[in-house]
């Protein structure tokens, strides 16, 4: 009787957290389709006005282009310079490899304020100005560490005798990579630029010292448009990114499943 | 080079691998003839893969030199080499299909794409699995992975087959199977092979040549009746099966056999004689399985030497065999191996022991 007890109260329990969790989140999506300027429950009436709105905001238009195409950048970028690295660190051997590999990791460690911070000062030092190409930088220094994370413990699961066998089969090196090691890899591949592409899409805290009016990202544009007043139309663009941030990870899962299916 | 002798395909000099400060493989020489199929025998950790891997290339050697037909490979990559691998584990390809993994090699090599269709066809024939081309490796059982692994190694015509521990991953039936299938494969194709293993059993029934190692050593190279018969000293008799040893030293030569005094003061005759001095100290060997057990009251038939009394203490039921522990009078325990008799001895039976002259060897003292 007591475990039962204990239980429900554990479920009940479990239900609040969710709720807390979830609640905020379920009012921005409803709120997005309160045609009223000041969003009170019961709503009057559903509209897409906001949207519409939201389509029609040139800059927050533009912001969204920024993140797309910066997330995508980085994580081409990202798993670019990954990919050889994991190799680098897993199947050889070289001086100061340990502390090399610690601190590409060493992102993850520091405060995103300290990085921002820093990446800001070292531009003022070579007295360049800000740039896109800052934001880009920057954004790949805090994505790589997962890049390298997820590529690396891969790397590390597929046996070395499955390159060895194509080597004495007759393949050179660079062949070997790319028919054995690179097919075997693309889970793990997938996985990292979709992280990069997710982190660098959600990222305000660094991103903030680096965007300059013309790259602002969508995260940084809702908080600047949250100093100002609070339009309805932050929750339609909240909406929405919760729609890709939530189904990007999916399809990529799904694309993942299906291609390491096809795979065994 | 001078000393490739015409059939000599691959051949070792001086060979040393150290990883770090520990000793793999020390100061090896190997010939291997063209056609032969060579056993590297020995425990684990006495560097057989080691020496695999360095004729192989995926290994440097420390020190020495590799050479194959002749020329020196030392600084040819792996991929130049062509040498056929098998691994332990198979490394087939797992996201290819099985045509794919088996033409894999045939892609590098400047055979067109019809002529690859056949051979790889004619490979998966001749490991007889006719038909798996489109699965995937996952998709096959241990025995059919090991087969494909085979074919894809067969397939490029390669200068040697070199196989790491191939069987020890299947079922003791199963092993069995494909062990016949490879000792037929090498003889029908002619293929030059080098086989490692740590079990006796395999190396002795498909060795042209055994080479028996120990601790990065050669301790013996000879065919498999030789290393079994005449082993050269305490590892190598031991390695290769039962053995009972003994103590013992020179006192003479009488009708034409060594005579030697055992430890608990028993004579002795052997058929082996290498020129001993009389009072050298040597060491006695005889198989458990050459004893001849018989009870008491029987005669052993046209034997009159080296015939003991004992009283058997312990047996041991194998199946196929019986194992008998035979203390003696002078209290030394003896080790023989019968295959199974129509009235197996017990516990406590009068027995007599017979060890034939022709199989006390005498080496050198551990
Ligand atoms: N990459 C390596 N780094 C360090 N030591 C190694 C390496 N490879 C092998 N060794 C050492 O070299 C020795 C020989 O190893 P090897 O793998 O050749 O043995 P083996 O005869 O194949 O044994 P097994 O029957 O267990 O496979 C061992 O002591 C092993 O620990
Ligand atoms: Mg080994």
């Amino acid at each position: 009787m007591l475990k039962i007890k204990g239980w429900s109260l554990i479920r009940f329990y479990t239900i609040l957290v969710y709720i807390w969790m979830f609640a905020p989140i379920a009012v921005v999506i409803i709120l997005s389709f309160n045609p009223q300027q000041f969003g009170t429950f019961p709503m009057e009436g559903f509209s897409f006005k906001w949207y519409g709105d939201l389509f029609h905001n040139r800059t927050i238009i533009m912001a969204f282009k920024n993140s797309m195409i910066l997330g995508s950048l980085t994580a081409i970028l990202t798993t670019a310079i990954g990919i050889p690295a994991a190799m680098a660190f897993i199947r050889y051997e070289f001086p100061g490899k340990n502390t090399l590999n610690t601190l590409l990791l060493a992102p993850i460690m520091i405060p995103e304020v300290v990085l921002g911070v820093s990446l800001l000062l070292f531009l003022r030092w070579l007295q360049q100005p800000k740039s896109f190409l800052l934001l880009l930088i920057g954004h790949c220094v805090l994505t790589l560490p997962y890049v390298l994370l997820v590529v690396q413990a891969r790397l590390v699961s597929i046996k070395r005798s499955y390159e060895e066998a194509s080597l004495t089969l007759g393949a050179g090196p660079f062949q070997t990579f790319k028919e054995v090691t690179l097919p075997l890899l693309t889970p793990a591949i997938m996985a990292g630029m979709l992280f990069s592409f997710s982190i660098s899409f959600d990222d305000v805290t660094a991103t903030l010292f680096w965007a300059t009016a013309q790259s602002q990202t969508v995260p940084v544009k809702i908080f600047a448009m949250l100093r100002n007043n609070i339009s309805p139309e932050i929750n339609a663009l909240g909406a929405v990114m919760i729609v890709l941030t939530i189904s990007i990870p999916l399809l990529a899962g799904y694309l993942a499943r299906r291609f390491s299916r096809r795979l065994e | 080079m001078d000393n490739a002798k015409n059939n000599q395909i691959v051949q070792l000099r001086n060979v040393v691998k150290r990883f770090d400060s520990v000793v793999a493989v020390e100061k090896m020489d190997l010939d291997i003839e063209e056609g032969s199929l060579v056993t590297l025998l020995g425990p684990s950790g006495c560097g057989k893969t080691t020496i695999l891997r360095m004729i192989a290339g995926l290994e440097d050697c420390t020190e020495g030199d590799i050479y194959i037909k002749g020329k020196r490979v030392n600084d040819v990559p792996v991929h130049k080499r062509n040498l056929g691998m098998i691994f332990q584990d198979y490394a087939l390809f797992p996201h290819k299909t099985i045509y794919d993994n088996v033409a894999f090699g045939l892609k590098y090599r400047n055979v067109s794409k019809a002529e690859i269709r056949k051979r790889v066809t004619r490979a998966l024939e001749t490991v007889r699995l006719p038909g798996v081309e489109h699965r995937k490796p996952a998709q096959l059982s241990g025995g059919q992975q090991q087969r494909i692994a085979l074919a894809r190694a067969i397939v490029i015509e390669p200068d040697v087959l070199l196989m790491d521990e191939p069987l020890s991953a299947l079922d003791e039936n199963l092993r069995e199977e494909m062990r016949q299938e490879v000792d037929n494969l090498q003889s029908e194709l002619g293929i030059t092979t080098i086989f490692v293993t740590h079990d006796q059993r395999e190396a002795l029934s498909m060795s042209d040549t055994i080479i028996v190692m120990k601790d990065g050593l050669k301790q013996q190279e000879g065919g498999p009746e030789e290393v079994y018969d005449a082993p050269v000293n305490h590892f190598v008799a031991d390695f290769l099966g039962h053995c009972n040893f003994y103590r013992c030293r020179i006192t003479g030569r009488e009708k034409g056999l060594t005579t030697v005094e055992v430890e608990g003061g028993q004579t002795l005759y052997s058929e082996h004689d290498e020129g001993w001095e009389v009072g050298e100290e040597l060491e006695l060997l005889v198989r458990a399985q050459k004893i001849v057990i018989e009870s008491r009251t029987e005669e052993i038939p046209g034997v009159s030497l080296n015939i003991f009394p004992g009283k058997v203490k312990s047996r041991m039921y194998m199946g196929g065999e019986a194992w008998y522990f035979v203390e003696m009078e002078d209290g030394t325990v003896i080790h023989a191996i019968n295959i199974s008799r129509v009235a197996p001895f017990h516990e406590g039976d009068e027995v007599t022991l017979h060890i034939p002259p022709r199989h006390c060897r005498l080496i050198p003292k551990d």
